[in-house]
């Protein structure tokens, strides 16, 4: 029996799709190396998660409704981000669970999204491809990868096969890094006190980089770093193993660095 | 005790300026979460004794009528009295009444997370009885005149250098010189102060961690023993408690026990427990004449049921505190009234209402920290979110945010107007960076800038580049 490669439903994420394609693209190629047959539909903005968290539950169901038509035809949806995994595999079902004619098709896109390092180590058993990245890096744990879906080890077993790469633990790896999606710009003094911890820990690992699986948080942080004038580079750790770090500077560096505004 | 909990950014602001309290909120977020780890990791079965706390209480608020009545059944069996408060005033009242009853000059408490709900000491204070805190942490904040800033260590915001200046201005009655820098001689000069209280006072008011239906018995666990001396030395004491702390047997005490103080400090067990059941009996060594118990709704049957039921779980451990990012960031303080970080935040809209404390639940990145330590298991992102949407629904939010929302939602739903505005965005983006990784401010994007940089997009959007590469 011939077995057809899993169709996947690339779900880029909002930030990824503004702020950072090249996260886009390497989700893509790793999943295509780990033999997947991979689409991004046209039709995707965001998972909901600003109305969603801002109580507007109205607003949060039609653009679940939305996301879950665009995405439902394929035999997996993937993303670059524990966080709005996170919101279709746990929160639509929630969310549309009194709707009859939406509760099952919520239920059924719950049960096939996942985060991109969980779905190509737990899903596919794919244990990375030939990538090189020469650093000494920390991983930070985005808090719903890490609380909602349970995603500790799926990218440090990738990132183990990096040649060059040496991962260092910091002690506060699963502490918030003050993001939170709109908490951010609410409360930024609030913000920026969390997001010292997480730098000052991050320093104290002697590491040059940072990589993570969420574009908020890692933009959140990377930002923090250079206000601070930090020299820590700050990556997705999907750009890393799919080794294309040579296409895009560290999060928040750019060729007219240091340039008068 | 007046609420804040409205100028929640204002307190929050002034506490992130206060050094001291960020010293002593390193330490704390530093100690109890990893000691609470520690707990956790010697005993084996402390995921399974979570599970079964929460089934205990979530079995009891299914049936806190029947429980309630049997522990007051009990408790008048031993001699005892149950009184039903609704509200936070008639609370005060009943406790005004017995110590008046009772001829107290002086009320000796030990901690009691209701006595502040209710603001019982400045209700004896109004009508000349004096209340004395005798948690060492109670008495620094009574003399200083402060709210708890935690639910377990209440003075957690202050330094030790703080304490020893407030007792030098307040126990005039000791050598100006003397030594006050050792933990030491702060607790024993505190000792010394509270031991004539506890002899002088005519009444004992404590708080009860647990009310136990079978036996009619009260739980208290303290790591000072202030509450024993507190309830066995007058004549009369009076225990304070919020209906849903029931518990059917003393086997359920004892699992939920089990899972209190290692979630809080990380000790296996308070360094006192204690179960009080009923006045002195006849053959009895010591313990007080009078025993009553003061049952306070305040709220709690408002929430059986609805939407925040399991937040009647809470047992008031602190865990949620500890862990919490924002607590640790602004100190308990700031949220503005009895209780504060996630358990606040969830409970203070209930008692106080939405439209006081809007703020409280937003104040959170919804990280979730607090419902993976929580014993009781209490899902309290979820609930977070519950009353959001009620701000929501009830237009509590501002008309401005409300606008943003619905124009981005909007824009959300329609993928081709989608992409050419944030095309247009990354456009713009890009031009002002000109080149440079990222950009110190951005209009409209003050609150992300006012604090850090923002990492500037790379080109194109996703969607536009695949389209261009891929089809
Ligand atoms: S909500 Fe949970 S963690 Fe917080 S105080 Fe209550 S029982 Fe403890």
């Amino acid at each position: 029996m011939i077995q057809q490669a899993p169709h996947v439903g690339l779900f880029a994420t909002c930030l990824v799709d503004l702020m950072r394609p090249t996260v886009g693209f390497a989700a893509a190629k790793l999943l295509e190396d780990a033999g997947c047959r991979v689409d991004v539909p046209m039709d995707q903005t965001c998972c909901g998660q600003p109305a969603y968290n801002s109580g507007d539950t109205g607003e949060a169901r039609a653009i679940a409704k939305h996301v879950i038509a665009a995405f439902e035809g394929f035999d997996y949806v993937v993303a670059p981000s524990g966080s709005c995994a996170g919101t279709l595999r746990v929160h639509y079902p929630q969310l549309l669970k009194d709707d009859a004619a939406w509760a099952a098709r919520a239920e059924a896109l719950a049960q096939k999204t996942h985060e991109l390092f969980s779905f190509l180590t737990d899903v596919l058993n794919w244990m990375g491809g030939e990538a090189r990245y020469d650093a000494t890096a920390t991983y930070h744990d985005s808090c719903s990868g890490l609380r909602e879906l349970g995603i500790k080890q799926q990218p440090r077993t990738l990132l183990a096969g990096v040649e060059g790469l040496e991962l260092k633990e910091s002690r506060e790896a699963e502490a918030c890094c003050g993001f939170g999606g709109l908490f951010c710009v609410k409360y930024p003094d609030i913000s920026e006190r969390i997001v010292d911890v997480k730098t000052a820990d991050l320093e104290a690992t002697g590491a040059d980089t940072l990589l993570g699986g969420d574009l908020g948080c890692l933009m959140n942080i990377a930002g923090r770093l250079k206000r601070q004038g930090s020299a820590v580079k700050v990556r997705h750790a999907a750009e890393v193993l799919a080794g294309m770090t040579g296409e895009v500077p560290p999060l928040g560096e750019g060729k007219n660095d240091g340039a008068e505004d | 005790m007046e609420a804040t909990t409205r100028q929640f950014t204002g307190n929050a602001r002034q506490a992130l300026k206060n050094d001291n309290l960020r010293a002593a909120l390193d330490k704390l977020s530093h100690g109890f979460p990893y000691k609470r780890l520690e707990a956790a990791a010697r005993l084996p079965e402390f995921e399974a004794l979570r599970d079964q706390s929460r089934d205990i209480k979530a079995h009891v608020l299914e049936n806190l009528d029947f429980y309630l009545q049997q522990f007051e059944s009990k408790v008048i069996e031993q001699g005892g009295q149950v009184h039903w408060a609704k509200d936070a005033a008639e609370a005060r009242d009943i406790i005004l009444a017995i110590c008046q009853e009772a001829g107290a000059e002086t009320v000796t408490k030990s901690k009691s997370m209701i006595g502040e709900e209710i603001a019982i000491n400045g209700h004896l204070e109004a009508n000349g009885v004096r209340p004395v805190e005798t948690d060492l942490g109670e008495y620094i904040i009574q003399l200083r005149k402060e709210p708890p800033s935690h639910l377990i260590a209440p003075a957690i915001h202050l330094s030790m250098d703080q304490v020893a200046d407030t007792f030098k201005d307040k126990h005039r009655e000791f050598a100006a010189d003397r030594p006050l820098d050792q933990p030491r001689e702060l607790l024993e000069e505190a000792r010394t102060m509270l031991r004539r209280e506890f002899l002088a006072a005519d009444v004992g008011l404590t708080g009860a961690n647990l009310l136990i239906a079978e036996t009619g018995s009260i739980a208290l666990v303290t790591n000072e023993g202030n509450a024993d001396l507190t309830l066995t030395l007058p004549n009369t004491h009076i225990a304070i408690a919020s209906i849903e702390k029931a518990v059917p047997t003393l086997e359920d005490a004892t699992t939920i026990l089990r899972v209190l103080a290692r979630s809080a400090t990380g000790q296996e067990l308070s360094v006192y427990t204690t179960f009080v059941s009923g006045p002195k009996r006849p053959d009895d060594m010591d313990g007080p004449e009078n025993f009553h118990v003061v049952l306070l709704d305040n709220g709690r049957t408002q929430m059986l049921g609805s939407e925040f039921h399991d937040m009647l779980r809470c047992i008031r451990c602190g865990a949620c505190l500890n862990s919490c990012p924002v607590y640790g960031a602004i100190g308990g303080h700031a949220y503005g009234w009895v209780y504060s970080g996630p358990m606040g935040s969830v409970l203070m809209p209930g008692i106080l209402g939405l439209e006081q404390t809007g703020d409280l639940p937003n104040a959170s990145t919804l990280c979730g920290t607090c419902e993976s330590v929580c014993p009781m298991r209490i899902p309290l992102p979820a609930m977070l979110r519950r009353w959001r949407e009620q701000q929501h629904a009830r237009r509590l939010t501002s008309t401005k945010s409300r606008m943003m929302l619905k124009l981005w939602a909007m824009l959300a739903r329609r993928p081709g107007l989608y992409r050419a505005v944030m095309g247009l965005g990354v456009g713009f983006m890009r031009a002002l960076a000109g080149g440079r990784g990222s950009l110190k401010s951005l209009p409209f994007a003050g609150g992300w800038t006012a604090v850090r940089d923002l990492p500037a997009p790379e080109g194109k959007t996703f969607t536009a580049l695949w389209k261009e590469r891929r089809k």
